[in-house]
């Protein structure tokens, strides 16, 4: 039997609300601590507890953390799905069984490591309810033996997570431990999957997108947060609150932040709104739901002029819908958000370190712009960990944007709100309660306003309105975050994604690679488009755009702005709610290019075209 | 047609003011708060609070640069532009105003927001965010201009219209009317008042109060349509009003600034003082109402409605309450005007954090932490 080191994914079962968070954060932060690249992705329902959940841990020497599709060693501990779980695995998995539940006969081409649980559990508590915490720590004791997770780094994993927490800690502790021991003496090794350390995770860190994206805010020096709870959105709001209040308060207790808890997610823009007419750096986050109440105000934002910062955390809608799965659904909705001719920058981090660079830049943008800038994450970058380099401090100061003082407004004869001084679409603009020169005042209403923001009806101001956003459009081409090239050399077929698809991407260009297609590859990081889109796809006779919706938002869009090089375009849609793998993206292109698939079965799952 | 008034910049005085003309203690003319020329129908109600918030606020002296004006939509809506042409303002989306107050107020607690807002902008559309900002206690003066009628969509009844009130066209309204006052009493709201637009004498000190209050003022002015509900069977037109206009006292109000001594007959006046130092008199009318009793002012609605009375006046005032920022507990300076070193941590914080994403040890759970 060939060994397989550090590169393998286990899938853990369990009920939710079962406690097996702490014990799955152990387990991805053991392996991590031994130098192994890791990714952990909670698979969730929407419930509170009762209903099946799993968290998948993928170990992969070469850094791919993208999910993989399929388990080599599945843990299960759900009887509600055991059946079915098992029925999943391939001839060869591992099986982590709790013996107590009932299962059907296993295939014995399966390797099953069967684990008497509540026995085991007998000598650790007598506690029932905290048996039912504590038993998840048993596989990670079975695990860590079988698979050589080092003992001290699972210590220290449990410290971190534990270390407050003294009769907490010696409880898991014990269970990690009978775990271990009852592995050791009675389950021989039969299975080729083993852990050995690397040096690939020094200096690394462990986060969340959500988490990333909140610090980004904090550090761009976000003033007001607004926010309507909201799956997969509010654990960004949350950490933000955390972060604000440890950072932000001053020595008297005094806060430099205001944070609403909003009606509704149309109240949680209007303030957003009031709050960047008037000068602070206003944020809100929240989800496609709460996106198509916004369309209002957002169009308003755009017509008036206003800068805003809204984060849409994308999973599938509308209402209830799967929220707690992933989508790239809202790419079209969002950059057009409202009624009549608005469109709107939008931001598309793809790793948690974009979240942090978003999280600021993006109230610059919106600041220099002055109009509300999207920034566009998902669930699975969200609300699942990935590895990333430390995120460097923002050095640049930050970009207020044209805004006229006092002083500035003493030199001028006159001022007009919505007059295109520059020629770049950006007009100049006075903040209430800070200019006091009354010639600096003006009246802020929707698209029916002349240059000095004079109510009118004129068919050509207008059009001389719409134009000059069309131009500041323009200039935000020049402005948002450009996109990654990475072109083998001799590249035949171009690739193009964004936000969290470029984790299977990366993965899948080493796989056509192996395959024989030498691809180049854009990552695009914002709407609009910058110029090294065009240059891009003039390089490729076909461009395969990649994407977690179904109707290939990204590729439309695309085709709608190159004109004649637009047969160029082919699309390729993952829309299952699972966050995409790289074998899928592998698969539709060879399709695409006629090439053979490689012996192992193509994964039918979402749609290519 | 333009709505924003020619003015010349930088001018106290404004170009309109005689020579001469009289200055308050900011060093303007009444003038100064004057806006562009009304577009609304001649005669209607809402020209008449207009000019009523012009005289209250020189006669207050705010400085004009300190205010801003925000509206929703609606006829009522539109009269921001018509008063305080060199102040900010803001003309929002239906029914959202309280929104947009709030992160005004939040970015720069230093301002003086005034809403002008209607029936059907407050008691429909609206009426989630005028109860969420009453529940917050945004600083805002909040005037509904309700005339029981969608105006400016030619006609439909709004949600304030009194069961029995007549179309123009003779439809009946059957359902049961909101009543703005007693909604904002039921929520907290420490000032709640409800006058009528022929009434300045009432309607200007109480703006002027309103403007002295540390929280969300309401009042509610009703404020005859006189396209649409000012004929026979409609209950908010001028003749139904001033028939059964029902003040609750006389209303007086001394600024801070002003050291004026007020000789009232003992036992007949109440007095009231603002936070700012500011005080309000009541004089008795037919009975001694008491304005800083919920229970008395929710009585006192009850018996009017009954009675088919406008009672107006100052309904309820808690001069104590405590606004949103207080509760907030921001900083003095405007949130809009704190420099960068104050708002973006140094970066030994970044680097601790990312220590601690590095181990995982020291995250909160709402860092990622277990």
């Amino acid at each position: 039997m060939k060994t397989i080191v550090n590169d393998f994914s286990i899938h853990v079962a369990t009920v939710n609300g079962s406690g097996s968070q702490t014990a799955n954060t152990v387990l991805l932060r053991a392996i991590f601590q031994m130098g192994v690249p890791v990714s952990g992705k909670n698979l969730f329902p929407s419930n509170i507890a009762g209903l099946p959940t799993w968290f998948t841990i993928r170990a992969s020497r070469h850094g791919y953390l993208a999910r993989r599709h399929g388990a080599d060693i599945l843990v299960v501990m759900n009887p509600e799905t055991a059946a079915s779980d098992i029925a999943a695995t391939a001839a060869g998995s591992v099986i982590v069984l709790n013996e107590q539940i009932q299962v059907p006969p296993i295939p014995e081409d399966r390797i099953v490591y069967r684990v008497p649980m509540p026995r085991l559990m007998e000598g650790i508590t007598t506690d029932v309810r905290l048996r039912r915490l504590v038993v998840n720590m048993l596989y990670v004791g079975v695990l860590a033996e079988k698979l050589g997770i080092a003992e001290e780094e699972i210590e220290r994993a449990l410290d971190a997570q534990l270390g407050k927490k003294p009769r907490a800690l010696a409880l898991n502790h014990a269970a990690v431990r009978a775990g271990w021991e009852y592995a050791h003496q009675h389950l021989p090794k039969r299975d080729p999957f083993r852990l050995e350390r690397m040096n690939a995770t020094a200096g690394k860190i462990l986060v969340e997108g959500n988490t990333a994206g909140a610090l980004g805010a904090l550090f761009g020096g976000v003033t007001l947060v607004t926010w309507y709870p909201i799956t997969p959105s509010s654990s960004l709001i949350e950490s933000l609150i955390g972060f604000l209040e440890q950072h932000r308060r001053d020595a008297d207790g005094r806060a430099t932040f205001a944070v609403v808890q909003a009606e509704d997610e149309i109240a949680a823009i209007g303030m957003v709104l009031g709050g960047g007419w008037a000068g602070a750096r206003a944020m809100t986050s929240t989800s496609g739901p709460g996106i198509s109440l916004m369309a209002e105000f957002a169009g308003y934002g755009y017509y008036a002029e206003i800068p805003a910062v809204v984060w849409d955390v994308q999973r599938i809608g509308p209402s209830t819908g799967l929220p707690t799965r992933t989508s790239q659904g809202d790419l079209s909705f969002v950059h057009g958000l409202s009624h009549g001719d608005t469109r709107h920058p939008v931001l598309l981090p793809s790793s948690v370190a974009d979240c942090f660079e978003f999280g600021a830049r993006a109230f610059d943008l919106a600041e220099r712009l002055q109009t509300p800038v999207f920034v566009l994450s998902d669930l699975d970058l969200a609300m699942n960990h990935w590895m990333s380099d430390p995120f460097p401090y923002p050095d640049r100061p930050w970009d207020r944007g044209k805004v006229l003082t006092d002083a500035d407004l003493a030199q001028l004869p006159t001022f007009e709100r919505y007059r295109d001084v520059d020629g770049d679409g950006i007009p100049y603009r006075t903040l209430p309660g800070l200019t006091h020169d009354s010639k600096g005042a003006y009246f802020t209403r929707g698209s029916g306003h002349d240059e000095a923001a004079r109510y009118t009806e004129s068919p050509e101001a207008y059009v001389r309105g719409l134009e000059r956003l069309q131009r500041k459009l323009e200039t935000a081409r020049t402005l948002v975050p450009e996109p990654v090239l990475a072109e083998d050399e001799g590249a035949e077929v171009g690739l193009i994604a964004y936000g969290s698809t470029h984790w299977a991407m990366l993965e899948a260009r080493d796989e056509l690679r192996a395959a024989g297609v030498r691809t180049g590859y854009l990552l695009l990081r914002a709407l609009p488009f910058t110029e090294h889109l065009e240059r891009f796809v003039r390089k490729y006779a076909r461009v395969y755009v990649v994407e977690q919706n179904r109707d290939g938002q990204m590729a439309g869009l695309i085709r709608l702005d190159l004109g004649d090089l637009a047969t160029r375009v082919r699309s390729v849609r993952h829309f299952t709610g699972m966050p995409i793998d790289a074998r899928f993206v592998t698969d539709a292109v060879l399709n695409g290019e006629g090439r053979p698939l490689p012996a192992a079965k193509a994964v039918v799952e979402g749609a290519a075209r | 047609m333009s709505d924003t008034p020619a003015r010349a910049p930088g001018t106290s005085g404004g170009p309109d003011a005689p020579a001469g003309a009289p200055r308050n203690r900011v060093g303007l003319t009444r003038a100064d708060y004057d806006g562009a020329k009304t577009t609304l129908c001649p005669g209607c109600g809402h020209n008449a609070i207009t000019g009523g918030i012009i005289q209250a606020a020189y006669e207050a002296g705010l400085e004009p640069s300190r205010v801003a004006k925000l509206s929703g939509i609606g006829c009522s809506s539109k009269t921001p532009a018509y008063f305080l042409g060199q102040s900010h303002g803001f003309n929002a989306v239906h029914g959202r105003m309280p929104s947009i107050a709030t992160g005004v107020h939040l970015a720069n607690r230093e301002m003086l927001l005034i809403g002008v807002s209607g029936d059907g902008d407050t008691a429909s559309i609206g009426l989630g965010q005028f109860c969420h900002m009453i529940r917050r206690n945004v600083p805002v003066v909040y005037i509904v201009e309700n005339n029981g009628v969608y105006g400016l969509t030619k006609g439909q009844f709004s949600a304030t219209a009194d069961i029995g009130s007549t179309m123009k066209g003779g439809k009946r309204n059957e359902l049961t009317p909101i009543d703005l006052c007693a909604l904002a009493i039921e929520l907290g709201c420490g000032f709640v008042a409800r006058s009528f637009s022929g009434d300045q004498k009432q309607l200007r000190p109480l703006l002027k109060a309103a403007f002295s209050h540390r929280g969300t003022a309401v009042i509610d002015v009703i404020s005859p349509c006189v396209t649409f509900a000012d004929h026979e069977g409609s209950t908010k037109s001028y003749a139904a009003v001033k028939e059964h206009d029902a003040p609750l006292h006389d209303i007086d109000f001394v600024p801070y600034f002003e050291d004026i001594h007020v000789d009232y007959a003992p036992g007949a006046t109440r007095e009231v003082e603002m936070p700012d130092g500011s005080r309000v008199f009541l004089k008795k009318l037919a009975e001694d109402y008491d304005p800083t009793s919920r229970e008395r002012a929710f009585e006192a609605i009850q018996t009017a409605r009954a009675e088919q009375k406008f009672i107006t006046g100052l309904l309820y005032v808690d001069p104590d309450s405590r606004p949103f920022d207080e509760d907030l507990a921001l900083v003095e300076t405007p949130l809009a005007a704190l420099p960068l070193e104050r708002v973006r941590p140094a970066r030994a914080v970044l680097e601790r954090i990312m220590e601690q994403m590095k181990t995982g040890k020291g995250l909160t759970a709402a860092e990622g932490g277990g």
